[in-house]
């Protein structure tokens, strides 16, 4: 049985995992991919100590350091539930089963669907949740981005040097985000900001060759190639059952990242915690281990 | 005999990272084909994978869409 286990390598994950095994606990990290959504941002210019860093290039600085001590990992796997029988707590996945005395939950947010009908069809043959991966692939294309916040805004700052022209569907009255980035989009000539803005279906034959849109009560086709779903996030916290979760599925804490289960920590972006940030993810990381530290201490 | 293998990637994308650091790990000798600089290459992959997403990784001709260490491994041989 392990001391403690943490589920997700993005930086609440990867720096609780510095910090256990600073502290000597046997420590397992299980993660379905490495640096979350941070390996999927483009620029970041607000983490402390980096002026500017993209997405790839912070994660890999994440993964460097946790690698420096060796911290154990089993990368692509999928925790399929977590359960807590007397002091022990179960951890199952889609390739075994662990136990541990102590759990963070780290695992973060991923994008939210848009369900509409063709979105399925076509993700990944022109639908796509990553414009800093499949970004490139769309160079002199017209695309559609759907969204009107930050990530939505990132999408549009990439793509700007790559495609022909975006479409930038927004459901809301205006764009919401941070104000230098909202400029920048709303002066790019090749950037056609649509409010109030309904998609209805994705088309396409073998690849997306348009988007079916609602505007002031009227049904129209946009020819794109290209489609970026921006339309915000929602916790990976289906595994949990017995962990009190808000209405938006996110895992509450206390200020300490205790859950309402002993032993059961949570850290970053699936937490209730305000605001969502790269920094804020790993400082929350942190707190989790030294609490689950001095939860184990106080029962040895 | 080693392997023709061929990695279709963009410099961004942080599965394409991952693959290649993967392949490096294990010794394995791969051609890297940035699909953003090189449209026919991308063409090519789109084609070829019936898709648009990258890593696409090309073990002689067989084609793997995404990071999938166990098919990757199995089609390897390692």
């Amino acid at each position: 049985m392990h001391d403690i286990i943490v589920i997700g390598g993005g930086p609440a994950g990867i720096t609780a995992a510095i910090y256990a095994i600073r502290k000597r606990m046997d420590l397992l990290v299980i993660s379905k991919d490495i640096g979350g959504q941070t390996a999927w941002s483009g620029s970041i210019e607000n983490y402390t100590g980096y002026q500017f860093v993209t997405g790839p290039e912070l994660t890999s600085k994440f993964e460097e350091h946790m690698r420096r001590y060796n911290v154990p990992l089993k990368e692509g796997e999928t925790v399929a539930a977590v359960k807590k029988i007397d002091e022990k707590i179960i951890v199952t996945t889609d390739k075994g089963e662990y136990e541990t005395k102590a759990l963070i939950i780290a695992s973060g947010k991923k994008s939210r669907e848009l369900n509409v009908p063709g979105e399925k069809e076509f993700k990944n043959k022109g639908l796509t949740y990553c414009a800093t991966c499949d970004g490139p692939l769309f160079a002199g294309k017209d695309v559609a981005i759907i969204g009107g916040g930050n990530s939505a805004l990132d999408a549009a700052l990439q793509l700007l040097k790559i495609a022909r022209h975006i479409y930038m569907i927004n459901i809301t009255s205006r764009l919401t985000g941070d104000p230098v980035m909202m400029e920048k989009v709303e002066r790019a000539e090749a950037v056609s900001v649509m409010n109030n803005t309904h998609v209805l279906a994705v088309s396409g034959d073998k690849v997306v060759s348009g988007i079916r849109i609602k505007r002031e009560g009227k049904e129209e086709d946009l020819p794109v190639e290209g489609i970026f779903v921006e339309i915000g996030l929602i916790p990976n916290s289906d595994f949990v059952s017995d962990v009190s979760r808000n209405s938006l599925g996110e895992i509450k804490v206390d200020s300490y990242n205790r859950t309402n289960i002993p032993g059961i920590f949570a850290a970053g972006d699936v937490t209730d915690v305000p605001e969502k940030q790269i920094i804020i993810a790993a400082g929350e990381g942190s707190k989790a281990a030294l609490t689950a530290f001095r939860y184990l201490s106080e029962r040895r | 005999m080693a392997k023709n293998v061929k990695v279709y990637s963009t410099p961004t994308c942080p599965y394409c990272i991952r693959v290649k650091q993967f392949l490096k790990e294990n010794a394995v000798n791969f051609k890297d084909i940035d699909v953003s600089s090189d449209q026919d290459a991308a063409q090519e992959m789109i084609k070829r994978s019936g898709q648009m997403g990258v890593p696409v990784v090309d073990i002689d001709g067989e084609l793997i869409v995404g990071f999938d260490k166990e098919k990757i491994k199995k089609t390897l041989g390692i």
